[in-house]
């Protein structure tokens, strides 16, 4: 639910990384938070386990310049991905203006990424949305282990079971090292933004 | 879906937040939605408080709680406030879709602060009807 100022001439939108368990959401919002910390204001807040697994959320507020004469903020969450955090998920999808889904690349996780995806259009209905409403990029992390020789999905064969109706941009990432971390968050927020720019004219 | 506040909206809000609890001695109160976006924020001195991570845990913990209101079977629980040594922190819904915060001193007492933030949730609910 995005917030529209017309006094101070600011836009806040909520984006969300979702996605299975150990997949990279919360290494995208790392990865991000080290890229721009000079441009950041604020210390990224982590809410984790002590076995630094995600627990209610991470969050951090990025500052993008102006578009059409706006501030634009975008507030970047993540959510827990282990399976058992269904209801912290939920409450942090609330008000959610783009979606990140970070899909894992290993061949082990195939069935929980299409959980995974599943689960957060459950989600979705229950605010009376649809994953065909809402901005969605699909990032398919963890691309960088092919190197190690580790068996990955292949990109197709995660378009295929992801993507084949969503027909979403998708990239092939790392959050580890970085290709197309930054690229993903662009397009989320070019396309979120997007939505809502007859209320920007 | 979105919210757009116009000028007019944002001027009579603020002047509530300002006049009713600003004016009472509370060091900072915050207008945001459930999502954890900021509508108006007054504070006693500029930058005191990292004001957009304040809003979104704020959102978070708010939800949590209601959350769990629902599964022992309460529809909402009246109230939610963290007392701490020097500040503490209450949480007032103003409609099913935004919060008022409240952070305060130990000036203040809460029962007081309770009655003020209840008339000046009437007033804003009355603007974002509007």
């Amino acid at each position: 639910m995005a917030i529209i100022n017309l006094k101070k001439g600011e836009v806040q939108a909520k984006i969300v990384y979702y996605g299975p368990g150990r997949g990279g959401k919360t290494t995208n919002l790392e990865y991000i938070y080290r890229k721009f910390h000079e441009r950041i204001k604020t210390e990224m807040v982590t809410i984790k386990t002590h076995g630094d697994r995600t627990l209610f959320f991470d969050f951090l507020p990025i500052e993008i310049g102006k578009i059409k004469g706006f501030d634009i903020r975008i507030q970047l969450y993540t959510v827990p991905g282990q399976v058992k955090y269904d209801a912290t998920r939920k409450l942090v999808l609330r008000g959610v203006d783009g979606i990140v889904f970070v899909a894992d690349s290993l061949a082990v996780r195939r069935k929980e990424n299409v959980l995974s995806l599943k689960n957060l259009a459950d989600n979705l209905a229950s605010y009376n949305k649809s994953l065909f409403d809402v901005p969605v990029v699909l990032q398919y992390n963890k691309r960088d282990l092919q190197e190690e020789g580790i068996p990955l999905l292949s990109v197709d064969t995660m378009e295929r079971d992801l993507n084949t109706r969503l027909r979403a941009p998708s990239f092939g990432a790392s959050a580890l090292k970085g290709p197309n971390v930054v690229q993903t968050m662009k397009k989320i927020i070019v396309l979120t933004i997007d939505s809502l720019r007859r209320d920007l004219m | 879906m979105h919210y757009v506040f116009d000028k007019e909206q944002l001027t009579a809000i603020e002047d509530i937040l300002e006049r009713d609890l600003m004016d009472l001695g509370v060091h900072s109160v915050f207008l945001i939605d459930m999502a954890g976006n900021i509508v108006a924020s007054k504070e006693t001195g500029p930058g005191e408080h990292d004001i957009y991570s304040l809003a979104a845990l704020a959102a978070g913990n708010f939800g949590a709680v209601s959350t769990m209101a629902k599964l022992i079977g309460e529809e909402e629980f009246s109230l939610l406030f963290h007392r701490g040594k020097k500040e503490s922190i209450h949480f007032s819904k103003v409609t099913s879709d935004f919060l008022l915060i409240t952070i305060f001193g130990k000036e203040l007492s809460l029962g007081f602060l309770r009655l003020k933030v209840a008339e000046a949730t009437e007033k804003i609910v009355a603007i974002l009807g509007s």
